[in-house]
């Protein structure tokens, strides 16, 4: 992993077999098969993007949170990070990065938890979980199989004293991050709509996804 | 004639919330939360104690706590971590989330006065007695994986303890969510790497959550991933569910912040 600021593989972006603009506050899904990539471009710039992996022959395995970190031996995602299943396989890696800080410890906004931390008169705003409940229903799968998420260009730093804040984001418009698939997964972004904290900017804006077929060898 | 506020005057009204909210929370909030309990003290008075388990090294338990009880966890011989998972029991679709519990607060250290938040913006356990302070929300339990490269051998772990548990009551791998463990001195350094911090393990550590909804709650007597110790480190924890006092209106785990606040409205209406 020796090139931060481009791709591995991908040299510009013609030969995409899949391209599409995610709308401010709307979700997404698609299978990726193994050996795919996918990039997710923050448009806008500082727009968080949560994201979940489920293997596609099995969504009972799905990404884990705390497998990937304690894998990695460290707290945020980044290039060369290995996205690990709860039965410890590598489902996908990070295989190109010009932003440089994503979370996955933050977890996703909901009504819930927004009318907690903000105040009850934000509980009825649009929320992350709204968008991954209503996407998951597709592929049969429910609320109790959202777990802890990826936040891709969140910026989340963890203080030695454990002080933990969601700052704003340091993506700029244009910034991406590329995900390659170790297996077939379903991937479910939801296009973060939270205007009560910094991770959007205050202001949710749209990304966009593209697909690559691995390189012909 | 009112102008309706711009989307840029809105942004700046949430910015401003979210800087005193973020001030509050990690400036006044943890000088008001209560000193650590001493190793000998919180007495348990014989008769509130209600059961009392011994669970070897290696194994799991599934404990049933009504609204208002609470479970001492004893790491008596100061040598393990004790991984949690746990669901509201009328509706196990309710669950422990990390996320939420360290967002709340404002912190991935908890320690008495924090509370254990479930995902729908209510309180699952508060650390109502808590003599460690050294506990780990983020990098989970051991799974067959991490034993196998620990000890070069299969071993019992924290993933399939939650899994045979989680089974034994009609739930399966889909409904185990993300851990906390007890004990467990994880702390992160500058640059991000996991830390583990072993001067602050203690023969005799305890902790005491209050139940603040009925729950379902599975503990895995396993060692941590990070611990350096194994495999020695391990050894037999004791687990006393006791009928905790009444919470007093100025309890310190309902009164820490307005988040907590909150949190605390919305659960008791759901038994209100």
């Amino acid at each position: 992993m020796t090139n931060p600021a481009g791709p591995l593989s991908i040299s510009d972006s013609s030969g995409a077999v899949y391209s599409h603009d995610i709308a401010a506050e709307r979700p997404w899904s698609r299978v990726l098969k193994q050996g795919q990539t996918l990039r997710i471009i923050d448009s806008g710039g500082q727009q968080a993007v949560d994201a979940l992996l489920y293997c596609a022959d099995d969504p009972a395995e799905r990404y884990s949170a705390q497998d990937t970190l304690r894998v990695q031996g460290s707290a945020y995602i980044e290039l060369g990070t290995r996205l690990v299943s709860n039965k410890g396989r590598v489902m996908a890696q990070i295989t190109a990065d010009s932003c440089g800080r994503h979370d996955t410890s933050a977890g996703c906004c909901s009504c819930e938890s927004n009318a907690v931390r903000f105040g009850e008169e934000t509980k009825y705003q649009h929320a992350c979980r709204e968008n991954f409940i209503l996407e998951l229903s597709k592929h049969g799968l429910t609320k109790r199989d959202i777990v802890a998420n990826l936040n891709f260009f969140m910026n989340v730093p963890i203080d030695p004293s454990g002080k933990f804040t969601v700052v704003d984001g340091i993506s700029a418009p244009g910034n991406y991050i590329d995900v390659t698939a170790d297996m077939d997964v379903l991937f479910v972004i939801s296009n973060c709509p939270q205007v009560n904290n910094p991770c959007n900017g205050f202001n949710p804006t749209p990304i966009r996804v593209m697909i690559w077929d691995p390189p012909k060898a | 004639m009112t102008m309706a506020p711009t989307k840029q005057e809105i942004a700046e009204v949430n910015r401003l919330r979210y800087e005193e909210l973020r001030a509050a929370g990690q400036e006044l909030t943890p000088k008001g939360l209560p000193e650590a309990t001493a190793l000998d003290g919180a007495p348990i008075a014989p008769d509130a104690v209600i059961s009392r388990e011994h669970v070897p090294s290696g194994w799991y338990a599934t404990v049933r706590l009504r609204r208002g009880e609470a479970l001492r966890i004893v790491d008596g011989l100061g040598r393990s971590s004790v991984s949690l998972i746990g669901w509201r029991e009328e509706d196990t679709s309710e669950r422990i989330n990390c996320a939420d519990t360290v967002k709340v607060q404002w912190s991935a250290a908890i320690s008495k006065g924090r509370v254990i938040l479930s995902d729908m913006g209510r309180v699952l356990l508060s650390l109502i007695e808590d003599t460690s302070g050294a506990h780990d929300l983020m990098v989970g339990g051991s799974t067959p994986a991490s034993t196998l490269d620990a000890f070069g051998t299969p071993s019992r772990n924290t993933q399939e303890n939650f899994l045979a548990a989680a089974t034994k009551i009609g739930l399966s791998l889909r409904d185990i969510p993300p851990c906390v463990t007890f004990f467990a001195p994880v702390s992160v350094d500058a640059e991000g790497r996991f830390l583990w911090n072993p001067g602050r393990k203690r023969a005799g550590d305890f902790i005491d959550l209050r139940a603040e909804m009925n729950l379902v709650v599975v503990l895995s007597n396993c060692s941590h991933p990070l611990d350096p110790a194994r495999p020695s480190a391990s050894g037999p924890i004791t687990l006393i569910r006791h009928r905790a006092p009444p919470p007093a209106h100025d309890d310190p785990c309902r009164t820490t912040s307005p988040e907590i606040v909150r949190a605390f409205a919305f659960t008791d209406r759901l038994y209100a």
